[in-house]
C-alpha cells in the first residue's frame, strides 16, 4: 500500500485523541476560570444592585437569576450527554464516554439546584414548595435519571462496556427532555410558560433580561470549565488504572 | 437594588444554597483531579509508567 492511500485521521479525530485532548485542553482552564469569575461578578452585581423589582413578585424575581440558569443547565448538560452517547454508539469516539461520565454529576447538581431554588421561589409566589405538576415532576425524573447514570458508572469495572450500556440508557432518558420543555404547554401547571426561549423572543424587560442572560452565561462557563477538568481527570484515572493493572500482572508473573 | 422585603429569607436561602452546592462541586472536582494526579505521580515514582512516557524520558 502506498503512503498516499493511507487514510490520515482528520483534525477532529486528532484533537479528540485522549493524549491530544490532554495537551490542548490545559490551555482552556485558566481562560475559562477567569471568564467564569468575571461573568459571576457582573451577573451578581446586576442581580442584586442594578435590576428592578418585579411589579408582581417584588424582590422574589431575584431568585430567577439563579433558578433559570440551573434549570437551563440541567437540560443542556443532559443534551451534551445524549450527544456523547451517540458518539459512543455510532462513532465509537474515544472521548465520548469520558464526556458522558464527566458530565453526569455536574448535571445532577445543577438539576438539584433548579429544584431547590424553584421550591424556594414557589413558596411565596404559589403558596407551596412543591406540586406534582408536569414541569416539576419531569425535572425530578431528570434528577433521578442523572443519579441512575452515576450509579451505573460506579457499578461497572469495565468502563468500555459500561460506556455502551450507559449510552443506551442516556438516549432513552433523553425522551424526558421534550417532556420538560413542553410540559407547561401540554398540561395545566402552576409553573409559568416559557418566557426566555420562545419563538417570539424573550417576554421580559431588558432590565431583568440582562442580569438573567449574564448569569446564564456565568453558569454555562462554569459547566464548561468543570467539564474540561473532569474529562482530563477521567482520562488520567483510566491511565492510572491501566498502569496499576499492568503492574499487578507483572508482579504475579 | 435589593431590599429586606417580606420574602428576603427565601432569596437569602436560595442564594446560600446555590453558593454552598456550587462551591462544594468546584471543591470536589478540584480534589478529585488532585487525587488522580497524586496517584499517577506515585505510580511514576515506583517506576510504573507508560512505555511512551519512558521512551521520552
Amino acid at each position: 500500500m502506498s503512503v498516499d492511500t493511507v487514510k490520515q485521521p482528520n483534525w477532529f479525530s486528532r484533537l479528540a485523541h485522549p493524549g491530544q485532548f490532554l495537551a490542548w485542553s490545559r490551555y482552556l482552564i485558566w481562560p475559562l476560570g477567569i471568564a467564569t469569575a468575571l461573568s459571576f461578578a457582573i451577573g451578581l452585581y446586576f442581580a442584586f444592585f442594578n435590576s428592578p423589582e418585579d411589579y408582581q413578585m417584588g424582590d422574589m424575581v431575584r431568585v430567577m437569576y439563579v433558578h433559570v440558569p440551573n434549570a437551563w443547565l440541567s437540560q443542556l448538560v443532559y443534551g451534551v450527554m445524549a450527544v456523547s452517547a451517540l458518539g459512543t454508539l455510532v462513532w465509537r469516539h474515544p472521548l465520548a464516554d469520558v464526556a458522558n461520565k464527566a458530565a453526569a454529576p455536574l448535571g445532577a447538581v445543577f438539576t438539584a439546584l433548579a429544584l431547590y431554588t424553584g421550591a424556594l421561589w414557589g413558596r411565596p409566589t404559589w403558596g407551596t414548595f412543591w406540586e406534582w405538576d408536569g414541569r416539576m415532576t419531569s425535572t425530578l425524573v431528570l434528577l433521578l435519571i442523572y443519579l441512575g447514570i452515576i450509579a451505573l458508572w460506579r457499578a461497572f469495572d469495565d468502563q468500555l462496556k459500561a460506556g455502551r450500556i450507559i449510552a443506551i440508557v442516556t438516549l432513552v432518558g433523553a425522551l424526558n427532555l421534550p417532556v420538560i420543555k413542553f410540559s407547561v404547554d401540554w398540561w395545566n401547571t402552576l409553573h409559568q410558560p416559557a418566557s426566555v426561549f420562545t419563538a417570539s423572543g424573550p417576554h421580559m424587560p431588558i432590565s431583568i433580561l440582562t442580569p438573567l442572560l449574564v448569569m446564564m452565561l456565568a453558569f454555562t462557563l462554569l459547566f464548561a470549565l468543570l467539564q474540561v477538568v473532569r474529562m482530563r481527570t477521567e482520562i488520567l484515572r483510566r491511565r492510572a488504572e491501566t498502569l496499576s493493572r499492568q503492574a499487578a500482572l507483572g508482579a504475579t508473573k | 437594588m435589593i431590599g429586606e422585603g417580606a420574602h428576603f429569607e427565601f432569596i437569602a436561602w436560595a442564594y446560600a444554597g446555590v453558593l454552598v452546592l456550587t462551591v462544594g462541586l468546584i471543591a470536589y472536582v478540584a480534589w478529585d483531579a488532585r487525587r488522580v494526579k497524586a496517584r499517577l505521580a506515585a505510580l511514576d515514582k515506583a517506576g510504573i509508567r507508560r512505555r511512551s512516557a519512558g521512551a521520552r524520558s
